[in-house]
């Protein structure tokens, strides 16, 4: 296990509102991480700090290896797309895009960049859609599109906000399936608001609602959360177990 | 018709629309993308400001015009940013604030305002030379920026929270562009005028993307269609003898309406 990014005692927010206090979260290369939490709680707020968006009230973010100075390549699916449907630019562009990188800003794309191009969008069941104006997508395809976007450069750590939002039930058993799989190469860090869905299949949890709780295991009752100070419904998939667990501090 | 092309002011003309269409072709593409033509609009008509400084200086006002429409732009984009105001507040505040300041400017400055109209409303026929070298600079400076960074602009414009993840220095992109389009903005207020010059940046663009929705392309066919559109309306007002501005924005408007029963046909 090799540590990618450590946030430390870190407080983050808005203007002048603290939405985020005193954090601390670690993530190593092959880490699986669910984030739960009720609305309002900070989930993406944690995410924006990881991403370097919002720059944090107090702490600090340390990205490994620490001499390196540079953010790691990390890909991102946004839980809800409030830029511009109607946006004149093509799929296979939009997927592009997830390849710059600052050092090239000047962008010419490679046949290998448009070969990924094809290879993800097979592997996202949507091969069709590569010369389709973006603004033609329906919702779920939109956002196999911008999961697309998310994973075309292999980055070494993957961010999902809220990916169920707007996918059908067959399409996210495919998707964590699929998630699964990229986890092998890359952390992945996926926020929902159904604790239920992740669990069998993230490897650790961490609850947010203003603090952090870290869980380093998947099981998850409503005990838990009580303990944890973190007020969501955990909408029951099947049976969730209900046994004790190790305590955790 | 011929005879026309020994007047100087008319080889000016056909310039000046030529150029024109190639700046207001590609800020046009970038504003109508990106959502910001009321901030546009809101630019333009601060820019009056600068205009009636100018006149009270007593220097070319398309000079006065352009610091004071370059300082807007960077003001504009400051505020509606960084401090907590909406938007569209801030681009109202500007827009009055500059045309006020222009009011009071020509108002106290002694004597008549003789080309005050054609700022205001635009007048192709009085493009002067040196009007035209600024148009060209400015023309080969956008060109260039395009050439190079088009795939940056266009990334920034569809989902700049996400190009921000990828490094790239969006805020100064936002501020580069936002004083291209001050100054695309001012070297065309002698074409159209302040008040008309949002035609320039707008019906092209939403005219080349009823057949297109490709970004560089809907670029190349605004110029185009830009340019047929001054020159249309250039002979227009000098056979009907009405304001060439005014008819520049009459041709956009009609091909607008023919491109969209077209694709109606289609």
């Amino acid at each position: 296990m090799k540590k990618l990014i450590e946030i430390k005692n870190t407080t983050a927010g808005y203007n002048s509102t603290v939405v985020l206090e005193d954090v601390d979260l670690l993530i190593s290369d092959n880490d699986f991480i669910g984030i739960i939490g009720p609305n309002g709680g900070g989930k993406t707020t944690l995410l924006k700090v990881i991403l370097g968006l919002i720059k944090p009230f107090k702490g600090e973010i340390e990205y490994h290896p620490v001499n390196a100075h540079k953010k790691p390549n990390i890909g991102y699916l946004p839980q809800q797309f409030y830029a511009d449907k109607k946006f004149p630019i093509s799929v296979d562009e939009v997927i592009l895009s997830g390849l710059i990188r600052y050092e090239k800003f000047i962008i010419r794309y490679s046949k290998s960049d448009k070969e990924k191009v094809k290879e993800v969008l097979e592997q996202m069941g949507i091969p069709g859609l590569r010369r389709k104006a973006f603004s033609e997508l329906s919702g779920g395809e939109l956002q196999r599109v911008l999961l697309a976007r998310a994973v075309i450069s292999s980055p070494k750590l993957l961010l999902l906000d809220e990916p169920n939002t707007y996918v059908d039930q067959r399409f996210e058993n495919e998707l964590f399936n699929y998630l699964k799989k990229l986890n092998k190469n890359m952390a992945i860090v996926v926020v929902s608001h159904d604790a239920g869905i992740i669990s069998s299949y993230v490897k650790t949890i961490a609850c947010v609602n203003k603090k952090l709780h870290y869980h380093p295991s998947n099981e998850i009752n409503n005990e838990i959360l009580k303990a944890y100070n973190c007020p969501i419904d955990l909408i029951t998939h099947g049976k969730v177990p209900h046994r004790v667990l190790k305590d955790h501090k | 018709m011929l005879e026309l092309f020994n007047y100087d002011f008319f080889r000016n003309a056909l310039l000046a629309a030529l150029l024109s269409s190639i700046t207001c072709g590609i800020i046009g593409t970038y504003i109508v993308t990106r959502r910001i033509v009321f901030m546009s609009g809101g630019l333009t008509h601060t820019s009056f400001g600068g205009i009636g400084i100018g006149y009270f200086l007593g220097i070319n006002p398309i000079w006065g015009a352009a610091v004071f429409a370059m300082i807007s732009a960077l003001g504009i984009e400051y505020f509606t940013k960084k401090a907590e105001l909406r938007n569209d507040s801030v681009i109202a505040m500007f827009w009055a604030f500059g045309m006020a300041t222009g009011i009071i400017f020509i108002y106290i400055t002694p004597g008549y305002a003789p080309d005050l109209m054609s700022y205001l409303f635009g007048n192709i026929l009085t493009v002067s030379a040196r009007d035209i070298l600024f148009m060209a600079v400015l023309a080969v400076i956008i060109i260039l920026f395009f050439i190079l960074f088009i795939k940056v602009i266009m990334f920034i414009s569809f989902d700049e929270e996400f190009s921000l993840t990828k490094n790239i220095p969006g805020k100064l992109f936002n501020y580069l562009l936002i004083i291209l389009v001050a100054l695309t903005v001012v070297v065309n207020i002698k074409v159209v005028g302040i008040i008309l010059v949002l035609s320039l940046l707008t019906i092209p663009q939403n005219i080349a993307n009823t057949f297109t929705r490709n970004y560089t392309k809907i670029i190349l066919i605004s110029v185009v269609f830009g340019f047929i559109g001054i020159i249309t309306g250039l002979f227009g007002a000098y056979y009907l003898d009405i304001p060439s501005g005014a008819s520049i924005v009459f041709a956009l408007v009609i091909m607008f309406v023919i491109a969209k029963i077209l694709k109606r046909i289609k």
